[in-house]
């Protein structure tokens, strides 16, 4: 009996202590980066995996997309590297959309962790760098070759000693060398710091292998995973979603069912794979459809791949959630992160009255860039060269019993860039962020509300703008239960006309961009809204009296 | 002849702590907090400690304050109805925050409530650029309607914070100085040039508002309190406690009262300074531990390291974005919710979960028998045999054995399968793991190795858990000092007065312009002067400069040290050299040919360091006989064992004994585990050290 006890206890221990390893990696890569997207948003990701590739802990710094692509993307590594061929040392990378985390932006940088000579563990990391080359964070490629530089399964470092060759082309081939080069090397020392804890950690606790832990840990998982899901009712739902796309509208289907403790959730009848890139690889649809359904059914289990592996995806390739080679995907998140509300959808079903209303979605990633060469070379003779990116976050939908949060990402788990930060690397300025009225859908609990954006340029000079992630122009966050739809998104030029469409546009001289993004779903009938509450965002200015009175049946 | 005597007193949560100390000798008081007029509190305790000591008021040379009334106003939202007023276009920035989930899963959680609603967040025509440009002139024609505004609210305190303000304090200046003449006298207004010149325009008016909150309430307080001393005949001059280490005079802190958070967790990171300073320990690790929290903090070279930012009132304890982010110079600790009163219980997954919520002092654990059910970390030390029923807090308060194993049995033993001591056992590994690990954490965020420190174990808990972290974190040595019960208190005894300024000025390190940077220190430093000066009456001040740098591109900084002298153009190569010094240190390696900067520059003048007394080689002396044994469970060996308790004031300096024991004391128990021996140095510390 006391030995057990014992036993458990030290069990229990050692995978906290993994947790805070994987903390102390994240950390470590989160104040080491140069990228804004990774420091101030914290856009990367950051784990532990056994000796087969299999994920045993994550940080809880970082971004869900990129766990959960993480999780599968270590195991493709030993195709090209056995594990007996790996020594102290190494270190591996790719940026395959497909086999990594969606994109050719995120570097995934992998770590073997050898105690003595023997194989024990892997690290792996994740971090979006700011250019890859190509045509840039745009959607308008047709394929992936044309989106930038794919580095297949290769050594970033052989037995301690860095690749400079394969560095040498990553950098030739980025717009932003030195940013890049850190957040490479940023990446690879995370990875060895998690490695040296875990080394410490297996020498105090006396282990030889973290067989018996991983199993522990993905046992236990699987089994919340499995005990929460058991508890839901059986059945098959669906769910549609119009989308704007990019050259056509598309539609996203979902079929979720759940048997004899079992759920998987079908994509089948989505659109074929759009022609520009904001296609969602298998993997990274996956990884959001997987969050959908874990934040709503077992949001408490530990991320790792025992519980993950109790949710089944379903896809058919060609389609916008599983694209083949070389469809193009570098905006791979404007169809991925719909897939939380398209899960959701089915879920409200499924468990009625619990779901929240639909969100804004996709996170607007706002790339800015100098307008050289895109515009005759006089009107940027004198101008500053940049690139940098900011965010332009809607609104999250309402909640059973709570307001939708105002203009924060999800299911996205990044935040924004300050002002000042972004002012300190370019010439463009911020002319307005405020909360936008009216743009949280109205309903018992409203939705989040959303926010306008102004940006302009200090020198007498055009600039340019990605709109590759403008989601929700056309189709609104829909609401719940009776609730209202939240506020379309708008991104239009500050003289009056819209953006087109996706693709990189110029913003001239002394005009601006003005950037409205989509505000949340409202959750309820909006006419049960505590008239406090009602009042009370009236007085703020969130709600106007007119919209009041016309949305819900406001009196006064 | 000066009066000698030194007072110091530490408002906390639930007990006042008074210390007196006249030469060598020290009495100490506890009374409970009265909320409602905290000097009540503080009057009683002084006089328990003048009556114990037999000294007068005008025996006391000097007074030295902290308090958490600022944390508490913040936490419980009761400071004054605040305006803030911001660069036209951006009232929300205050309210949007990071626009960021700080628990990806949780789909319900909620973000910090600002200080100022909406409604109270006005915008005036006005804009600089990063480089101090006007892009948009100051409308001075709308702030007399803005006033009216203000005035009609019955608003009593104003923040101000202007975009790029950090660098640039001209239409912030000229806001203050036109509504100073339009509103009455008793409306506090603060800018954010002033309270916090850092990048980030977040985090800066955040920490604006949080001073203009609670200004109005502290200054009132600190002058009741000046009055309240005055009317007891006391002469000696009053000095505050501030979250970053340093004592600053009654004035400043009316001014900058967010500074005075956290003010008691501060001097406790002091007390260990001394007691490093002492034993000539370079690397220390400061363990606090109370009934509510545990606070870690890191000594290099004997001193604390210091931050600029704080979050205050997390709606979740442990959780990282969920309050109200301040910059404030404080002393970089972390403070999670484990202490004597978290509550234990099995989570789904049949995992033990100890904290963060906390059972306090009513109802308390379940042992102090009033009316608590769930067990808590107190409870789980009391069956395993840790502390002596009879004589915990000096056998004030009676505690109940059976109750404590019932609740540990119900909530944690049945649910797991666990017997006899075991869920106990199970709850203390716990919490010493999750001590252990926010250590080891906060460790790699400040790019320390944990395993040199020497532990420094103080407040009521620590003792108990001490050896215990230690083996955790791989540390060998562990000093537990006199009167660690009201360790917060004595460490504001040996404060210095001190005052640190902070700007941001992005120089480049390849390219130095000594120059600027002379002008900016030179104007700094004198400021700093100013405040700390008036303290030190025939003592010279010390100075004390900080560069944050980074490569350029980065986003987080590292601190070096810059010499204080007038800087030529060479020293940036130096700066450079112990910039990448450290970050390799930190780090583990270096970025070639890559241009690091200077982002923030701080200053901090203070008062000449204590000379502490050095701890003395002590005589080996004989062990006392023990007072009686107790059967204790020890982690490290996973068994229970039969440990001698001896009374910590019957073993003489240089006296030892091995572990397993345990050495009572009326405030704690020192646990001293299997694996150690323990001894009483030449200034009556217990040292525990690992044995080989």
């Amino acid at each position: 009996m006391s030995k057990d006890a014992l036993a458990a206890i030290r069990t229990q221990v050692m995978w906290n202590r993994l947790i805070a390893v994987v903390e102390e990696q994240a950390q470590s890569l989160l104040r080491t980066a140069f990228g804004t997207i990774t420091r101030e948003a914290g856009d990367l990701s950051a784990g532990v995996y056994d000796t087969q590739g299999n994920m045993i802990a994550q940080a809880m710094t970082g971004t869900p997309g990129h766990v959960n692509t993480m999780a599968t993307a270590v195991k493709h590594f030993f195709k090209h590297f056995p594990q007996a061929t790996m020594k102290p040392g190494d270190v591996f990378v790719t940026n395959d959309p497909w086999l990594g985390t969606g994109h050719l932006f995120d570097y995934v940088m992998m770590t073997p962790v050898f105690l003595g000579k023997k194989l024990v563990a892997f690290f792996a990391s994740t971090c979006h760098v700011i250019d890859v080359g190509g045509v840039g964070m745009s959607a308008k490629a047709n394929s992936s070759f044309e989106e930038g530089t794919l580095i297949p399964h290769m050594h970033i470092r052989k037995a301690g000693k860095l690749n400079g060759e394969l560095l040498a082309i990553i950098l030739a081939n980025s717009r932003s060398p030195v940013e890049v080069k850190g957040d490479i090397l940023s990446l690879v020392s995370a990875n060895d710091t998690g490695a040296r804890r875990l080394i410490g950690m297996m020498r105090e606790f006396k282990l030889t292998s973290l067989d018996t832990l991983a199993k522990h840990i993905l046992t236990q998982s699987e089994k919340g995973a499995r005990e929460a899901i058991k508890a839901l009712p059986e059945g098959e739902w669906s769910y549609e979603m119009p989308l704007d796309g990019y050259e056509r509208p598309l539609l996203l289907k979902s079929k979720l069912t759940i048997r004899r403790g079992k759920i998987t959730v079908d994509f089948s009848g989505s659109s074929a794979a759009s022609l520009f890139g904001i296609n969602s690889p298998r993997t990274y649809s996956h990884a959001y459809a997987v969050f959908g359904l874990k934040a709503v059914i077992a949001p408490h289990v530990p991320n790792n791949i025992g519980s993950l592996s109790c949710f089944d995806l379903v896809t058919e390739p060609g389609t916008i959630v599983d694209p083949i080679r070389p469809s193009p995907v570098t905006a791979r998140h404007v169809i991925g992160q719909m897939l939380a509300d398209s899960v959701f959808g089915c879920l409200a079903q499924a468990l009625p009255g619990t779901v929240q209303a639909e969100s804004a979605g996709p996170i607007w990633i706002l790339s800015l860039y100098s307008a050289h060469g895109r515009v005759p070379p006089e009107q940027t003779a004198n101008a500053k060269r940049f690139a940098v990116i900011n965010m332009g976050l809607g609104g999250i939908g309402g909640r059973p019993g709570k307001d939708g949060l105002a203009t924060t990402a999800f299911p996205s788990g990044v935040g924004t860039i300050p002002v000042e930060v972004t002012e300190t690397q370019c010439p463009l300025y911020f002319k307005r962020k405020h909360y936008l009225a009216d743009s949280g859908g109205a309903g018992q609990w409203r939705g989040g509300a959303s926010q306008l954006i102004e940006i302009a340029n200090r020198e007498n000079a055009p600039f340019a703008i990605s709109a590759a992630t403008f989601d929700r122009i056309h189709h609104p966050a829909l609401g719940r239960d009776g609730g209202l739809p939240g506020c379309t998104g708008a991104a239009r030029h500050g003289s009056g006309s819209d953006l087109p469409d996706k693709s990189i546009h110029v913003i001239a001289s002394q005009d601006s961009l003005v950037l409205e993004t989509p505000g949340g779903g409202g959750f309820g009938n909006p006419a049960l809204r505590d008239r406090a509450l009602l009042e009370a965002d009236i007085a703020a200015g969130l709600v106007t009296l007119a919209a009041a009175r016309r949305d819900y049946g406001f009196e006064g | 002849m000066k009066p000698q005597a030194k007072l110091a007193a530490d408002i906390g949560g639930t007990f006042t702590d008074i210390v007196l100390e006249h030469g060598p000798r020290r009495w100490s008081g506890k009374v409970l907090t009265t909320t409602q007029a905290p000097e009540l509190g503080v009057i009683e305790g002084i006089g328990l400690v003048l009556a114990q000591s037999g000294l007068q008021p005008q025996d006391i040379g000097v007074f030295i304050h902290g308090t958490t009334l600022a944390t508490n106003a913040l936490i419980e939202r009761k400071g004054a109805k605040t305006a803030f007023i911001t660069t036209e276009g951006f009232r929300d920035i205050i309210e949007q925050g990071y626009e960021k989930r700080f628990d990806h899963y949780d789909l319900m959680i909620d973000r910090p409530v600002p200080l100022v609603p909406r409604t109270l967040r006005f915008e005036v025509r006005e804009r600089l650029s990063a480089d101090g440009d006007v892009l948009v002139g100051l409308d001075e024609t709308a702030l007399e309607g803005l006033a009216h505004k203000i005035i009609a609210e019955d608003v009593k305190a104003v923040a101000i914070g202007f975009l790029h303000a950090y660098a640039h304090d001209a239409h912030e200046t000229r806001v203050r100085a036109v509504l100073q003449k339009l509103l009455p006298k008793d409306v506090t207004i603060c800018i954010s040039s002033e309270v916090a010149p850092e990048i980030r325009e977040y985090e800066r008016f955040s920490t604006t508002i949080a001073n203009a909150y609670v200004r109005p309430l502290m200054a009132s307080y600190l002058y009741r309190m000046r009055d309240q001393m005055q009317a007891m005949q006391f002469t000696a001059p009053l000095f505050l406690m501030m979250s970053g280490g340093g004592l600053t005079t009654l004035d400043t802190a009316g001014r900058f009262p967010i500074r005075l958070v956290e003010s008691g967790p501060a001097g406790g990171a002091i007390l260990a300074a001394q007691i490093a300073a002492e034993c000539a320990l370079p690397d220390v690790l400061s363990f606090d531990m109370g009934g509510t929290t545990a606070k870690i903090c890191l000594l290099t070279d004997g001193e604390p390291e210091r931050a600029r930012k704080f979050e205050i009132a997390r709606a979740y304890r442990d959780m990282k974005g969920s309050g109200i982010p301040v910059r404030i110079p404080v002393i970089e600790m972390v403070e999670i919710g484990a202490g004597g009163g978290s509550i234990a219980r099995v989570d789904k997954l049949s995992r033990i979960i100890v904290g963060p919520d906390s059972a306090g002092s009513t109802p308390g654990p379940v042992c102090y028998g009033r009316g608590g059910t769930e067990p808590a970390v107190t409870d789980a030390n009391l069956a395993l045999g840790k502390i002596d029923p009879e004589y915990f807090a000096g056998g004030k308060i009676a505690l109940d054995e059976t109750a404590a194993k019932q609740a540990l049995k119900k909530n944690i033993g049945d649910k797991l399968g666990l017997k006899d001591f075991w869920p106990a056992a199970g709850v203390t590994e716990i919490v010493e793991e999750n001590m252990a690990n926010a250590a080891r954490v906060h460790a790699i965020e400040r790019g320390r190795d944990i395993s040199r420190c020497t532990m420094i174990a103080f407040g009521g808990g620590a003792p108990l858990h001490a050896c215990r972290l230690a083996e955790k974190v791989g540390v060998t040595a562990i000093i537990v000092p006199k009167g660690a019960g009201v360790g917060s208190a004595i460490g504001f005894l040996r404060a210095p007065v001190a005052y640190e300024i902070t700007r941001s000025a992005v120089v480049s390190l390849e390219s130095f312009d000594a120059a600027r940077v002379n002008a900016l220190l030179k104007n700094m430093t004198h400021d700093a002067r100013a405040v700390v000066e008036p303290a030190l009456g025939q003592a010279k001040a010390t100075v004390q400069i900080i560069a944050d740098c980074r490569y350029i591109g980065q986003g987080h900084e590292i601190r070096v040290s810059v010499p204080v002298k007038t800087l030529n153009g060479k020293d940036g190569v130096t700066l450079k050299a112990a910039f990448e010094r450290q970050y390799e240190q930190v780090y583990g390696l270096r970025i070639p040919n890559q241009e690091a900067e200077a982002i923030t520059w701080s200053v901090t003048v203070s008062s000449p360091a204590i000379k502490p007394k050095r701890v003395a080689k002590a005589k080996p002396k004989p062990a006392p006989p023990p007072r009686s044994k107790r059967t204790i469970y020890d982690p490290a060996l996973g068994k229970q064992v039969q440990a001698p308790v001896f009374w910590r004031f019957d073993m003489q300096p240089g006296a030892t004994i091995k572990g397993p024991a345990i050495i009572a004391e009326d405030e704690t128990s020192t646990i001293v585990g299997a694996n150690f021996k323990a001894s009483i140095n030449s200034l009556g510390y217990i040292v525990l050290e690992r044995r080989r």
